[in-house]
């Protein structure tokens, strides 16, 4: 599987992007959103990015005022996991330009086209942010 | 307006966007969850509307509020999959999201999508056709997946990049889900790998067989060739992290695989500037090629470098990746030692968890005592979580395997009473079983546990926090059980029964009680004992050094004697008639009150405490005072304080999980089978079982007093009393009970348990030393298998260690047949996958129905493969000679085998078993042979 879900939630502990990529009823979300958001914002700087979390690991980062939290299997690359959040954040820089919390709330459909182009089945299939840009300029063309 | 449940052309035009939606919620600070249901109530109404543009602005609002606010929209399924049908993009593209967002593989509309999908797979409009695949990746189930096969398919061979690149994405779920996609789709997915004009395609293409290596690596053994060359040409640090991965798993299955990419492994990672790689490169040597040495020290000096980092990441990476090695190669943790330690006061308790468990991989028997000294040091300044992590992983390291690592008993049972007093220790559970089984099991560290176990009940303070409860309960039994040891047991007696054991539980104030119980027959005993040796003495020679003085004198010299009894008299066991009553008194004080307490088992022990006292003060007191009367009495009251004391001096040993297994069931009994009438029994048992409890404390006495004096055969009231009760509702219902061995093999018509670590009578006492003996004789099968080191005491074990047989997994069936599909497909002895692909779908339902037959199938293949290899010839000839060609076959060669599995799987057909799976590696491994261009 890979990467079982990816999270974006603001200092708050507000959800603002939720993708996961195996099915969970919605109380389980609750529950392991309630859970991850608990562990993950309480630590600071100096603490490393990785928690692990019943039987797999959550890679996070913090841009801002907002966290991306990637749920990933055990056996999975942590830096490159942390390299993955990197990419997605510039490449949604370069879409919005300068990107903020407000741009994936109003765009939360946009957020997700990104998601889907650079993340299948749980495997990371795209990492050029031109190529994972190129369908969405298209999509705007098309409606 | 609102009121209709239709939407009317009003909600059309007023309808809310999602934008309207969304800064609706964002100033809402309390009234959220108002403001979402009456969001949702719109939605409901709106989403009805025939017009596209409505319901898919209704269904995005939803889809958003399912993604933040968790509201259920799986009522919605019926219109998203209606949205997916507009041909307008902007209205499709919401539905898909929708469905991927909410839809299951138990979503009861599924299979209406899937005329919808297809005509979307096979659009001009590329962006169409990407969001029909990602849909499929995301809500594929068994159906949808079959019946899209031939379209995926198609989509692999697109020129359009970035479809090829999602449709390869796709077949990760088809073959998890319809297992016989492999046979249409692998050859295609195999070509990809080759296709290095086009990154993205290796990329996607690399990431499916990094999953599917995952599940099964050995059926892409033969693909390693294509596999090294992407490692040796990429230069795609995503593609070489997933390769190193399918790595990983693969070079264990091939040694000669292994010798062949250990050198561009290791080149690779000390070129990389990418951490990620770097350390992707570290883990694949240290957990798939930990035999190469000269990698190792390679690795393991990148893993230098990671630890001193100022990154917390990349220290923390550092002890993972020497947790990984830890197991094969400890030198380069111990290498890295200081760091280790120092890590433990990590402001990260990740790094700080991470460094505990490295500590823990270096503890050994010379270094215990050491390592334990400096975690219980970060214990105690640590906060209470870690501490209590420190705390458990000393315990469970230390005591792993019956105590395997610790020589000196003595200085760990000390570390247990030091952890017990660390402030925040919480481990008392714990730490309470490690007492007791180092009790029963080391026989040669019992007077340091009853040390350290007195210094604990000493100490009032204790008494008052909770978690201690059961150390301290721990630290009464076994004070009582080996008062022998303990130098003063009338101290003892006084911290067993002081003032604030009251704020025990009822449970472990009764181990209090008991313990005092023994405690006082000890005293009495040794007084009694050097009494008459006393005696005989003066009656030979005066003696003055022994205390054979009068009441009198000692009623002189009270004061002094009462404050040294503690430590001169008691030295030799000697305790003086005065410290005999100042105990009597105690109990007295203390014990009596409790007679009425509510809890059973602190009522019963008040009561057999005191109904010896009771009985033994007349008798006692007497013989303290006039001289001439004394022998007669002293005897008497030796001879039951004698009594009681061998009932306590009786060694407890440890007994097996399976002892009760072992007694055989004797000749002539009826198990019935059918328990269901055991509710009636105990229905109708149940008010004698509480007539047990409610005796009355005179009678108690008075029966005990008779019972003592006519003979030693019987015991104390309280037991004899449930015993007899025990024995007539046995007489009744006979049958539940397991026959005690006394009555097999004993001649006696007593046909009592005698209850664990309650009263006995005397004769009864060497019977039941002897079944114990024997019982213990009879478990203790491996006991002196521990080695002895040093000056290690005897530990006891048992065979509980021995695990249970575990029932051999069941492959899944699913993972069964795909890896015997991929295995079918590399070997190539599959026919053109283009009449595949319309075979595909009746193929599977056949297969489906065929299942059972299969399996029944192979076990009987299972059972030919034993018979051929023990020799016996039982087999119809036709699979014999199968057998036998396939030994030639492995003698052949590869190449050779190869070519007469192809036959062999064309003769059989579709009903070919899948034996790879089920016979033991090695087969597999010459079935899938890794070509030798490569090794």
């Amino acid at each position: 599987m890979g990467i079982r879900f990816i999270l974006m939630v603001n200092k708050q502990g507000q959800t603002r992007l939720a993708q996961y990529y195996e099915w969970l009823t919605l109380e389980e979300r609750r529950a392991i959103e309630g859970e991850i958001v608990r562990k993950c914002l309480a630590r600071n700087e100096q603490q490393c990015s990785f928690v692990e979390h019943r039987n797999y690991k959550i890679v996070y980062r913090r841009y801002a005022s907002l966290f991306f939290l990637v749920g990933v299997d055990n056996d999975e690359n942590e830096l490159a996991i942390l390299e993955f959040i990197h990419l997605l954040v510039e490449t949604m820089d370069r879409h919005f330009g300068n990107v903020c919390e407000l741009d994936i709330m109003f765009h939360l459909e946009k957020a997700h086209f990104m998601l889907e182009e650079m993340v299948m089945n749980g495997c990371i299939v795209e990492t050029s942010k031109s190529n994972i840009l190129s369908p969405i300029q298209l999509m705007e063309k098309t409606s | 307006m609102a009121s209709s449940s239709s939407p009317s052309l009003m909600d059309s035009l007023f309808q809310r966007s999602l934008d309207d939606i969304i800064k609706g919620l964002r100033h809402q600070q309390a009234g959220e969850s108002a403001f979402v249901s009456k969001v949702l109530e719109e939605v409901r109404r709106e989403i009805k509307s025939t017009d596209s543009h409505t319901k898919s602005t209704a269904l995005q609002k939803l889809t958003y509020l399912h993604s933040i606010c968790f509201v259920d929209m799986s009522w919605a399924a019926f219109h998203a999959i209606e949205c997916i049908s507009y041909p307008n993009f902007t209205h499709k593209k919401v539905g898909y999201l929708a469905i991927s967002q909410s839809f299951q593989e138990s979503t009861p509309v599924i299979l209406l999508i899937s005329n919808q999908l297809r005509k979307d797979l096979k659009s001009n409009v590329e962006v169409e056709v990407s969001l029909a695949l990602e849909c499929l990746s995301r809500i594929g189930n068994l159906d949808l997946c079959r019946d899209l096969t031939p379209e995926v398919f198609t989509l692999m061979a697109s020129s359009r990049i970035p479809v090829r690149k999602k449709a390869i994405g796709v077949v990760l779920r088809l073959f998890g889900k319809y297992p016989d996609a492999v046979r249409v789709c692998f050859k295609r997915l195999v070509e990809s790998l080759e296709s290095s004009d086009s990154p993205p395609i290796v990329s996607a293409v690399i990431g499916v067989f990094c999953e599917l290596a995952s599940k099964d690596p050995k059926a892409y053994l033969p693909l390693a060739p294509e596999f090294y060359k992407i490692l040796v040409d990429s230069r795609n640090n995503w593609v070489l992290i997933k390769v190193l991965k399918i790595f990983t798993k693969l070079a264990p299955l091939e040694p000669r695989l292994a010798k062949k990419i250990v050198e561009p492994i290791c080149e690779l990672m000390s070129k990389t500037g990418a951490k990620s790689l770097m350390f992707e490169c570290i883990r694949t040597i240290l957990t798939s090629l930990a035999e190469h040495e000269s990698a190792v020290k390679l690795a393991a000096g990148r893993i230098n470098e990671l630890l001193i980092d100022e990154d917390p990441n990349l220290r923390y990476l550092g002890l993972h990746a020497l947790a990984i090695v830890a197991p094969k190669h400890i030198w380069a943790v111990l290498e890295n030692k200081e760091f280790v330690i120092k890590s433990l006061s990590d402001p990260d308790p990740n790094i700080k968890l991470e460094s505990l468990r490295l500590v823990m991989a270096m503890v050994s028997e010379s270094n215990v005592v050491e390592i334990c000294r400096v975690l219980v040091n970060y214990a105690t300044k640590s906060e209470p979580e870690f501490c209590n992590v420190i705390l458990g992983s000393i315990l469970s390291t230390c005591s792993n395997n019956v105590y395997e690592i610790i020589v000196d008993f003595d200085w760990y049972v000390s570390l247990l009473g030091e952890m017990s007093r660390i402030q925040h220790c919480q481990k008392g559970d714990e730490i309470e079983n490690q007492l007791i089984d180092i009790g029963l099991r080391v026989q040669d560290v019992r007077p340091e546990l009853v040390r350290v176990g007195r210094d604990l009940l000493m100490d009032p303070a204790l008494l008052g926090n909770p978690f201690l409860h059961r150390i301290l309960s721990a630290a009464a039994w076994l004070c009582g059980e080996y008062v022998e040891f303990i130098r003063n047991p009338v101290e003892l007696m006084e911290s067993l029964l002081q003032p604030r054991t009251s704020l025990l539980p009822p449970s472990v104030r009764a181990v209090y009680l008991e313990s005092a119980f023994k405690a006082l027959v000890f005293c009495l005993h040794s007084y009694l004992q050097s009494a008459t040796s006393s005696d005989h003495s003066a009656l030979g020679l005066s003696d003055p050094g022994v205390s054979s003085q009068s009441y009198d004198e000692y009623s002189g010299a009270h004061g002094e004697n009462g404050e040294e009894s503690g430590t001169t008299l008691i030295q030799e066991n000697h305790i003086t008639p005065d410290s005999v009553l100042r105990l009597l008194n105690l109990i007295d004080m203390a014990v009596g009150p409790l007679s009425g307490s509510y809890d059973v088992e602190i009522q019963e022990r008040t009561r057999n405490i005191l109904g010896f006292t009771e009985l033994i003060k007349p008798v006692l007191s007497d013989s303290l005072h006039p001289q001439d009367e004394r022998h007669k009495q002293q005897a008497e009251a030796s001879k039951m304080v004698r009594l009681l004391h061998d009932t306590f001096s009786d060694e407890l040993g440890p007994v097996s999980m399976s002892a009760q297994g072992r007694v055989p069931v004797p000749d002539g009994l009826v198990l019935y089978e059918n328990l269901a009438d055991l509710e009636a029994v105990c229905g109708s048992s149940l008010p004698a079982s509480s007539a047990t409890i409610s005796f009355e404390g005179s009678h108690n006495v008075e029966g005990a007093t008779s019972i003592f004096i006519s003979d030693q055969k019987e015991e104390s009231e309280p037991s004899s009393e449930s015993t007899s009760l025990l024995a007539e509702h046995r007489k009744r219902h006979g049958l539940y009970y397991l026959p005690s061995e006394k009555n097999t093999e004993h001649h006696e018509a007593n046909n009592d348990y005698p209850p664990a670590n309650e009263l006995k009578s005397g004769v009864t006492v060497s019977n039941d030393a002897q079944d114990l003996a024997k019982l213990a004789e009879q478990s203790f099968l491996p006991k002196r298998k521990s080695k002895q080191v040093k000056a290690r005491p005897v530990v006891v074990k048992l065979d509980e260690g021995d695990v249970l047989p575990i029932s051999s997994k069941i492959p899944q069936a699913k993972d069964d047949s795909l890896s015997e599909a991929v295995r079918d497909v590399l070997l190539g002895n599959e026919a053109d996958a283009d009449t595949l692909t319309q075979k595909a779908a009746a193929d599977s339902v056949s297969r489906k129905k065929g299942k059972e037959k299969l399996n029944a199938k192979e076990q009987e293949d299972d059972l030919d493969h034993m018979d051929s290899q023990s020799g016996t010839v039982q087999n119809p000839v036709k699979e014999r000679s199968k057998r036998s060609s396939r030994k030639q076959n492995a003698d052949e060669g590869d190449h050779g085998g190869d070519k007469g599995k192809q036959k062999r799987r064309h003769r059989h057909g579709k009903h070919r078993t899948r034996e790879g799976v089920q016979n033991p590696p090695a087969n597999v491994i010459s079935q899938t042979p890794v070509p030798d261009l490569l090794l």
